[in-house]
Parts: C-alpha cells; structure tokens; sequence
C-alpha cells in the first residue's frame, strides 16, 4: 500500500493538471491563477490531511470533492467574479443555481486538449509553450522544469509569468480551434510535442528519469489528440508513430553510468518490441490522405531504423525518404543524416562531394560526418576533421563520442 | 528558376517499377542534394506528357508536334549569385540524357 509520501507526488503529477486545467476552463485564462492555487492548495491540504489521519480510500475523489468545493467557496465570496464566470456559461447573472465543477473524464479531455491549444500559441516562444505545457498539463513541478531545462527556479518561473501574461494580453481562450483554423493551430501544437519530445530524449540532462517522462508526457498529449475526432489528424498519429519507434529504444540508448550509447553500439535486443509494433500501427492509421507532413517522413525514416540490418537496399530508401524530408523543410540534422545514408547507399567517394557542399561550419556534428567518411578514405583528413569536431562540441557526452572515434583511428595509422 | 528540356521521351507509363527507380533515383538524389544545401525554393514540378498549345485564338493538342525540345519540369532555387545557380544546373540528370537546362532568375514582384 502506497504511504501519503509517494502517492502524492504521482498523484500530483496526473491530477494537478486535470483539477487546473478544468477550473481555469470554467474561469477563463484570465483567471489560471486562481485555477492554479486552488488546484495547488488541494494538494497541499492533502498533505497535511493524509499524513494524520492515513489515505482515503478513494484518494483521486477525495481530491476532486475538495477542489470542487475550494472552487464553490472562492465563487461565493466574489460574487462579481461569480457572475463573470455565470455569463460565460451563459447562464444568468442573477440565477441562484451553483456553477458545477464538471470532473467528469470527458470534461478533463476536452479541457486539456482546449488547453493545449491556448498554451501552443505562436504568440509565445516555444521555450515558454514547452514550459507552461510541463507545468499545467504535465503538472510538473518548477524545480523540475528547472532541471529539463539546465535552468533555475527564478528564470523558469519569470517564463512562464511572461508567457501567460502575453497570453492573455493576446486573449487567447481555452476553446477548441474553429474548423478552419484548426490545421493551423495543429501545426503549432505539434511542432511544440516534438520539441518536448525531443527535451527528453536529446537533453543533456543527467536525470534519466525525467528524460524518460518528458517524452511519455508528450506520447501522452499527443495520444490525447488522436482520441478526438476534430484533432485526430494524419500528422498526429505520424507524430505519435514518430516517438513510438524513437521511445523503442530507451533502454538500449544508456549505460549505467547515464552515457549514450550510440545507434550502432546498441543491443537491439533491448528494444521495445511492443513500442514498434505501436508505432506501426500509427503510422498506418498515418497513411491517409493527400497531405504528406514531415512528421510521415521522419516516422517512416524511423521504422526503417527499426531492422538493424544494414543493407543497401534499406539505406537507399532512407535517403530518398531523407530527400522528401529537406525538399519538404529543410534543417542540418536532416541534411547530416541524408548525407550519411548517401555514403551508405551510395559509396563514401560519392558522399564526401555532398559533404563538402553542405558547409555547416559551426556544426560538430558535421565535422564528426566528415571525420567519419574520410576513414578509410584519407585518414590524415579524418583526423584534421574530427579534432574540428572536438573543438565545436559542447556536451561531455558528445566529446567523449568523438575522442573514441579518434583515438580509434589514431591506433589505425599506428600512432 | 531551372527549367528542364528534352526530346520527349517515352511515357512514365510504359516502364517497369525497376526502370522508373532508375530514371527517378538520379533526379531526387540532384534535387535532394539540392535541398540538402539549403538552396531550393520551390519543388516546382514535371510537366505532363499531353497538353494544349494556345496561339493566337487557336488551340492545339500539344505541344509534341514538330518540335524536338519539349519542357519537362523546373525547380527553383535560391542562391547568392547566378553563378551558384548555374553550379547546381551543371548537375541535372536532363544533360545526361542529352537535355539542357534553361537558368533564368526570378524577378521578385512588390
């Protein structure tokens, strides 16, 4: 049986959000403060309530019968604020009738998913959506926040103050998008669940744990989506098929001492073999339609990843899906990755020309590319190239990668 | 704006799906290759075999006729100089097959 002590962080994590995310749909987005607070103070009740007197039986009803009447008291002693919130929901000002806190599971969906919509709005940066989407949808804590980000309290907590201030200086509701804007708001939204995504899986944050829940948190929002009708679009289930394939190989990305193990290294043995078959089954329900999205492209870049084997053949069709994907949007990582399937299917001579074109000078990835296709090649030039690796790299983790590549070849010309 | 001409060549149709990789890897590896270097604006597009082909108030299937050159496709690019621009049309599948490549930049309007 689960003591007070670590239930209320999980339940923290799963019903801050919904208690906020509902009250502040009743309230307005001008009033998530008071939708916060009393969403926090709940918790905090329980806290103090739980550790004398044990765990209530119903534990998520506890909760929401508490937050509901925090939530009734705060309308009764503001009656102005009160009616405000009556007329939003249509009904008279003056009617006697309490407003309802409706905790229902439909209610909780449909309030996220409206959420996610106001907090994935361009009018913010996607530093501040990533931020806002942790802290109200994803409950995570500030500190916590702090440390995906490798920042402190004070800047996360400044952000995200500055985001929803903005955010209601743009009025921005909590309602689902119209017909025909809803497209457009979907890419926004997207856009910020794969850079969460990515948060967890490329951070170089030491907390592999909460590397792990960062992309859980955006499989989950992204899940939340395909469950709509309205939002259940091909470029979510390719998103969501996307980060199933790339989570299939959590276990297999890191040692016990927190290192990355690179793609080639891993015991493929340690994939998730469930996770893939998730993925394929999105990325499926993906193929429908005329719109091919980047997102169909990277997902189906990443099934091929999924077979270990390394044949031409697969290669080839990684790079023509890496063609589609920088004639559709352009980025260096794609660029990188194209070339390197080229060298794969097509030879390292014909690579290396491609190579030089691409000229991403400040990028140590691109030098580690360049140290990689002249091995074997020129192995004077692959050296020359990744000590210009190793000066542009940041990480530990990526330092350590390129000194073992160099030191490899060092032992190669018998230095 | 690269604009691709040919003979006209034997309709897409008529090859198998091994023939059609052949003759459409060379061209997504240039144009990849292209987007690659962060230098295409526009995928553009191939042209359909049948047309129509307007003059004057007269309009006639097209534009095969007589006329040994037909326009195939075009992409446009973004580069620095024209010079640059005429660098990636030096790469074009179409030459191989005897084709050429029209380079004309593109006036931006407003």
């Amino acid at each position: 049986m689960a003591t007070g002590n670590e239930l209320i962080p999980h339940l923290f994590r799963t019903e801050y959000s919904k208690i906020t995310v509902v009250l502040a749909r009743l309230f307005g987005f001008d009033h998530i403060e008071i939708a916060e607070d009393i969403a926090s103070d709940t918790f905090l009740l329980a806290a103090e309530t739980w550790g004398m007197k044990g765990v209530p039986d119903n534990p998520v009803a506890w909760l929401y019968t508490v937050a509901k009447n925090r939530a009734k008291d705060y309308l009764k002693h503001d009656a102005v604020f009160a009616g405000k919130v009556k007329l939003q929901l249509q009904q008279s000002a003056t009617e006697l009738q309490p407003i309802e806190i409706d905790l229902s599971e439909k209610n909780i969906v449909d309030s996220q998913l409206q959420m996610m919509f106001a907090i994935c709005h361009p009018a913010i940066s996607a530093e501040a959506q990533i931020g806002l989407s942790l802290r109200i949808l994803c409950g995570f804590g500030i500190e916590e926040i702090a440390d995906a980000f490798l920042s402190n309290k004070e800047t996360i907590n400044k952000r995200l103050f500055r985001a929803k201030e903005k955010l209601r200086s743009e009025k921005v509701k909590i309602a689902f998008p119209g017909k025909s804007e809803i497209d457009k708001r979907l890419e926004t939204v997207l856009t910020t669940l794969y850079l969460l995504f990515n948060e967890g899986y490329y951070s170089i944050s030491q907390n592999t744990a909460l590397r792990k829940d960062l992309c859980l948190e955006a499989m989950r929002l992204a899940y939340l989506l395909t469950e709509n009708a309205d939002t259940n679009k091909p470029a979510v289930n390719a998103l969501l098929a996307l980060m199933c394939f790339h989570a299939s190989r959590f276990e297999a990305r890191t040692n016990i001492n927190g290192d990355l193990i690179l793609y080639d290294d891993q015991d493929a043995g340690l994939w998730d073999k469930e996770l893939i078959i998730q993925g394929e089954y999105y990325l499926n329900l993906a193929a429908h339609g005329n719109v091919l999205s980047k997102y169909h492209l990277e997902a189906a870049i990443a099934l091929q990843h999924t077979d270990k084997n390394d044949t031409p053949e697969k290669w080839e069709r990684i790079l023509q899906l890496y063609n589609n994907l920088l004639i559709t949007e352009y980025s260096p990582i794609a660029a990188l990755n194209r070339t390197y399937a080229l060298a794969k299917a097509d030879g390292k001579e014909t690579a290396i020309i491609e190579a030089e074109k691409l000229k991403l000078d400040n990028s140590h990835l691109y030098y580690s590319l360049l140290g990689y296709l002249y091995t074997d090649v020129d192995n004077k030039k692959a050296i020359e190239h990744l000590n210009s690796a190793l000066k542009l790299a940041k990480s530990d983790s990526d330092k350590k990668t390129i000194e073992k590549n160099l030191d490899k070849l060092l032992l190669m010309i018998g230095r | 704006m690269l604009v691709f001409r040919n003979a006209p060549v034997a309709q897409r149709d008529a090859l198998t799906a091994e023939q059609l990789k052949n003759v459409s890897k060379p061209w997504q590896d240039w144009i990849g290759s292209i987007a690659a270097q962060d230098k295409l604006a526009s995928i553009g597009g191939r042209l359909e075999f049948d047309g129509a082909t307007v003059t004057g108030s007269i309009v006639t299937d097209g534009p095969y006729a007589e006329i040994k050159e037909i326009l195939l496709g075009f992409i446009i690019v973004k580069t620095a100089t024209k010079d640059e621009a005429i660098q990636l049309a030096k790469e074009c599948p179409v030459l191989k097959d005897g084709g050429s490549v029209e380079v004309r930049g593109v006036v931006q309007m407003g």
